[in-house]
């Protein structure tokens, strides 16, 4: 198995993640990707790609370093996500009754695996 | 500033119910001066609402400064003014090709294609689209925008106080003008209006990911940085509050500390909770 496969299948096995996928942070595309029926990766990348960049220039513009880790959260789920090196971006999607304390431990572990 | 943007500054202030801010909106974009762009734009939209051409143009600065929500309202707009606008509807098929509706943007670029067949570049698209490979189209029919620093927005009148005093909350509207609050940098910089600038984009941007993602309204937005933690919430629908505390700082501590001062925001803001 791919060391990017073994990250997202960590990150699945979390109780809670409905999905979770690699993506390309400049261009939201998706690089593998780990998710139950139904819900589409490239929308996920898309969205959450410009929300990370966007993100970036808000942190940038507080003189901070770029975000290690994001939490989006809206009234029916979550999406999280864990920016690496190499413009790689592992996100996961989440629902309301997820671990987010553990879903975020293993985000930000496979992620530093993959850098 | 470059010889076309001073004369085309100079033409506006001689004339501005001129048409001038077409081209000098579009010059600031070209050099990646979007904010300043975008305040000439808006102007112009002022004065001619009725203009696609201006919608059209605050489309593609929009898109430019990531705000693809407003980008895509833009479009819309001017599809309303002039529904056989090819630009626009390119444009919005390229939203929905970011957002993974192939469908829509294959339906918007075939209407593009009826009302325009000889503009090669629909069709391009489509058989881009056809093969899976690449972005069907661009947004931009022009050259992107250059990456250079966006201009510092001005600052409103005076700064009203919500009575916390509080550096590192700051609350902003929904155009990121700062309504209260301060923000320093680690190097003690004052940055509140530049970082109010961007969360207006991401209000939206985390609007639009999170009624995409069938994740409901969004509620929150933890963001975890080496030098320091940022809490995002909404006090109201038109309105974003950061709160920044130190990485030491745990981060459910910041969202209680991020709720309470909502709380004041809200009532600070006159709504009734």
């Amino acid at each position: 198995m791919s060391p990017a496969n073994t990250a997202l299948e960590r990150v699945t096995q979390v109780p809670g993640v409905r999905g979770s996928l690699l993506i390309s942070g400049t261009d939201g595309l998706v690089v593998a990707e780990r998710l139950m029926d139904g819900i589409d990766g490239r929308a996920i990348a898309a969205l959450a790609g410009s929300l990370i960049q966007r993100l970036g220039r808000a942190t940038a513009g507080a003189g901070l370093r770029i975000p290690t880790f994001v939490h989006l959260r809206g009234s029916s789920g979550s999406v999280l996500a864990a920016p690496g090196q190499n413009d790689l971006v592992l996100v996961a999607l989440v629902s309301l009754d997820a671990n987010l304390g553990l879903a975020r431990l293993e985000m930000l572990d496979a992620v530093g695996r993959l850098n | 500033m470059s010889n076309d943007i001073r004369t085309l500054t100079a033409r506006l202030a001689e004339e501005p119910a001129s048409l001038a801010f077409l081209e000098l909106a579009e010059a600031l974009r070209r050099r990646g001066q979007l904010d300043a762009a975008y305040k000439v734009a808006r102007g112009g939209l002022g004065r001619y609402p009725g203009l696609a051409d201006a919608h059209d143009l605050l489309a593609r600065i929009l898109g430019d400064q990531g705000d693809l929500a407003g980008a895509f309202d833009a479009w819309v707009e001017a599809l309303r003014v002039d529904p056989m606008r090819t630009s626009a509807l390119k444009g919005i098929a390229f939203l929905y090709f970011r957002a993974g509706n192939v469908a829509d943007a294959r339906e918007h670029l075939q209407r593009a294609a009826e009302i325009d067949p000889d503009d090669q570049s629909i069709g391009q698209a489509l058989a881009r689209m056809q093969s899976g490979s690449g972005r069907p189209v661009s947004a931009d029919a022009g050259q992107p925008a250059h990456g250079s620093p966006a201009v510092t927005p001005e600052s409103g009148d005076a700064e009203p106080s919500n009575g916390s005093g509080d550096d590192g909350l700051l609350l902003v509207d929904g155009n990121g003008m700062r309504l209260s609050g301060s923000l320093r940098s680690p190097r003690n910089e004052e940055v509140g209006d530049r970082v109010a600038a961007e969360l207006a984009g991401v209000s939206k941007e985390a609007t639009r990911t999170a009624r995409l993602l069938g994740l409901g309204g969004w509620q929150a937005i933890a963001v975890e940085s080496p030098e320091g933690n940022l809490y995002l919430v909404p006090p109201t629908p038109d309105t974003v509050l950061l709160t920044v505390r130190e990485p030491s700082l745990p981060m459910a501590r910041l969202g209680l500390i991020a709720e309470r001062a909502a709380r004041d925001a809200r009532a600070w803001l006159g709504v009734q909770e």
